[in-house]
């Protein structure tokens, strides 16, 4: 096992206070290691948007962190809890050791300032006793590494299409070399086309510069391909996590494979698919036991009851993945 | 009254049929350019397709191919710049008032956004009944309408129906709005129904229920559907023809397995490999689908001459940048046809042509 970089503690994210406080992130464990990508998959209102925002403290309020701690380990040092950073060294943490790529990143450029200002605020900002025209040659080398000529530098964002703003916002997360980058549903707002082009690129430099990505999508099978391994958020909760192969050859919580088999398929033999009944859960009323009960086909006996816990299965290759099921309750 | 519940009887009667739609948008004009002449967008060029009875026929594209204002002319909600519109073989052109209500009577649209396309003040109750009122099927007694606002809403699988009738829009989940979305289009007793990406607002794990009740509609109702999608592998799993658009204008069309097993325009060819394939597990290292143009459709204000797809084609010859390539048949399954001129059977194509080709190979 790679050592982790990552490593979030229990993280419970409340929106509100008291008792109409809505639990939209409850007890989430999860490790992201040293250069690899961790696909975090659910639907909307599953809380993997909540997640990524509480563990940089981007929340807005009334977000609130309730407990939890998220473990960083900086290349070289002891590592800390990001939790307990004061803002100053959240500022200094932030954009150079973890960065986002928002949703709708599209729409994150300024539209009234050029880009190449924006590129060169980031790195005034974080290195202010470099040069000027180091930090010039800095923000055309990060145009070229995500495959934009260096003379759209001087461009308004509305100048360029949609592909090469995401490309811009891209280069523009890897401009002080952190070591995370986190992505929200980087390339739904893009074309098949688009999309594949810029996820080659992003696996491309991954490879080159070696950092960790932890991208979240609602689109299970874009993470099958492009991910390491895959953690699946229902209700708030991690339901399943293990390597993208494991999961989608036998996945074992039956919310991940209803998932898995709500994606038609291109090739290969056409089957009558049926989605998953019911829908995604209120989070103001959330079912008791497994949150995923009432629309489970294989619900028995514990489940309206008792939470599962998030553990190994008694499978070959249990000590590679987690799973929250009845079904396959976890080994001591 | 009765909702109209014809055995599907294997007809093959058109409803719907546009031939050589085109609309033209005009670029508005600022002071600087006042005294040019108006540029206009070529938003859609040349567009023939049919609905039949009983069939969904999907139309994919990128955003910004024109497919969304396809529907939209067969709504007759735009006025078009060219081209006709046949429903059941009249020839039809209505702007508004009677003649408009009475087009909507049989051609319905269903959008994309089932949070937008409700009115967020009123009941699922008032939407129905407004829908049934104005297309005159609300019957004559209030027990009347109450069946037919139950039968409207069984048919969608919102059941029982008195729990959903009283609900406003913002105390349902998406795909229970879209249910009623297409509980309000039913309302007038359609028999074509035009569907602009009725499940991308949706949630991944409930996009089915809604596809597989729009079939099983289909087929209970021998409805027309036209389905737009960006989605190419949901037109395969729910569509029974497959047509392609490109900039505006249609590439490719026919039977929906044909087209994504075998497709035959290198745009199609693209589109297909750049879909996410599960089994194509820690990708980036398969196949590199081929596209000169960095991903980007051309500009609709001045488009390319030729095909439009030319500047991105790697199979480009010489004559794609000059000449518009007609319909041509493939040859390998009835009805399967390109707008390529890999497929000229006069032979201008080279040697060695990769011809329609298997997934995979």
């Amino acid at each position: 096992m790679k050592d982790p970089v990552l490593e979030i503690r229990d993280l419970n994210v409340d929106y509100g206070l008291g008792d109409q406080a809505v639990h939209a992130v409850r007890d989430v464990s999860l490790t992201l290691h040293r250069g690899e990508v961790l696909g975090l998959a659910g639907e909307s209102g599953s809380g993997k948007s909540t997640l990524a925002y509480g563990l940089t403290r981007l929340l807005p309020p009334p977000g609130v962190i309730r407990g939890g701690q998220v473990i960083y380990h900086p290349a070289a040092g002891p590592a800390y809890d990001v939790m307990a950073l004061s803002h100053a060294e959240l500022r200094a943490f932030r954009w150079a050791e973890t960065s986002i790529v928002f949703q709708g990143a599209m729409n994150s450029l300024n539209p009234v300032y050029k880009v190449s200002t924006q590129l060169l605020d980031v790195i005034r900002a974080h290195e202010p006793r470099m040069p000027a025209s180091a930090r010039l040659a800095r923000a055309r080398e990060l145009l070229r590494l995500v495959g934009i000529a260096a003379d759209r530098m001087d461009s308004y964002p509305h100048q360029l299409s949609g592909g090469m703003r995401q490309r811009v916002m891209i280069g523009m997360a890897l401009a002080l070399e952190p070591q995370i980058v986190i992505m929200d549903e980087p390339t739904t707002a893009l074309d098949v086309v688009m999309q594949r082009q810029i996820l080659r690129q992003l696996i491309e430099l991954r490879e080159r510069l070696g950092f960790s990505v932890l991208f979240i999508t609602h689109d299970l099978s874009l993470l099958v391909e492009f991910s390491d391994r895959i953690a699946i958020m229902y209700g708030g909760r991690i339901v399943e996590e293990a390597p993208a192969p494991a999961l989608y050859r036998d996945s074992l919580h039956p919310y991940s494979d209803g998932l898995l088999h709500s994606f038609p398929a291109l090739r290969g033999e056409r089957r009558e698919l049926t989605g998953i009944p019911g829908s995604p859960p209120d989070l103001r009323n959330m079912p008791t036991g497994c949150s995923f009960h009432p629309r489970c086909s294989k619900a028995f006996e514990p489940c309206p009851d008792r939470v599962p816990v998030l553990g190994h299965p008694r499978t070959p290759d249990g000590r590679t993945r987690t799973v929250a099921c009845w079904l396959h309750p976890a080994t001591g | 009254m009765t909702i109209r519940e014809t055995p599907a009887a294997p007809t093959t009667e058109v409803v719907l049929e546009a031939a050589g739609l085109t609309k033209h948008f005009p670029v508005r004009r600022k002071l600087r350019s006042l005294f040019k002449p108006v540029r206009f967008v070529h938003a859609v060029d040349d567009v023939n397709l049919t609905l039949r009875r009983g069939r969904v026929t999907a139309l994919v594209g990128e955003s910004g191919s024109g497919k969304s204002t396809v529907a939209r002319l067969l709504a007759q909600l735009y006025p078009r710049t060219g081209g006709e519109i046949k429903l059941h073989g009249q020839p039809t052109r209505v702007r508004g008032g009677r003649a408009f209500r009475a087009y909507a009577r049989r051609v319905q649209m269903i959008f994309q956004d089932p949070f937008a396309s409700l009115n967020p003040v009123h009941t699922v109750r008032y939407h129905l009944t407004r829908a049934l009122r104005i297309h005159q099927r609300a019957g004559r007694t209030p027990a009347d309408l109450e069946t037919a606002l139950c039968d409207l809403l069984t048919r969608v699988q919102l059941t029982p129906p008195e729990r959903y009738l009283d609900k406003f829009p913002h105390e349902l989940s998406g795909g229970q709005r879209q249910r009623v979305a297409i509980a309000r289009a039913l309302g007038a007793d359609p028999t074509a129904l035009l569907a602009d990406e009725p499940v991308s607002m949706l949630d991944v794990s409930i996009r089915l229920g809604v596809l597989n009740l729009l079939r099983n509609l289909k087929e209970r109702l021998n409805l027309a559907i036209l389905y737009i999608t960006h989605d190419i592998a949901s037109a395969r799993y729910f569509a029974d023809d497959t047509m392609v658009m490109y900039a505006g204008r249609m590439v490719e069309g026919g039977d929906s397995e044909t087209v994504t097993q075998r497709p035959a325009h290198p745009y199609t060819q693209l589109l297909i490999d750049s879909a996410p394939d599960p089994d194509q597990i820690q990708g980036g290292t398969g196949s590199v689908p081929r596209d000169a143009g960095g991903g980007e459709p051309p500009s609709l204000i001045d488009p390319p001459g030729g095909c439009r797809f030319h500047p991105r084609c790697p199979a480009v010859m010489p004559r794609c940048s000059t000449d518009l390539p007609p319909r041509l048949e493939i040859g390998d399954a009835p009805g399967h046809w390109a707008a390529c001129w890999l497929y000229d059977p006069a032979g201008a194509a080279p040697s060695g042509t990769p011809a329609a080709r298997e997934i995979g190979s």
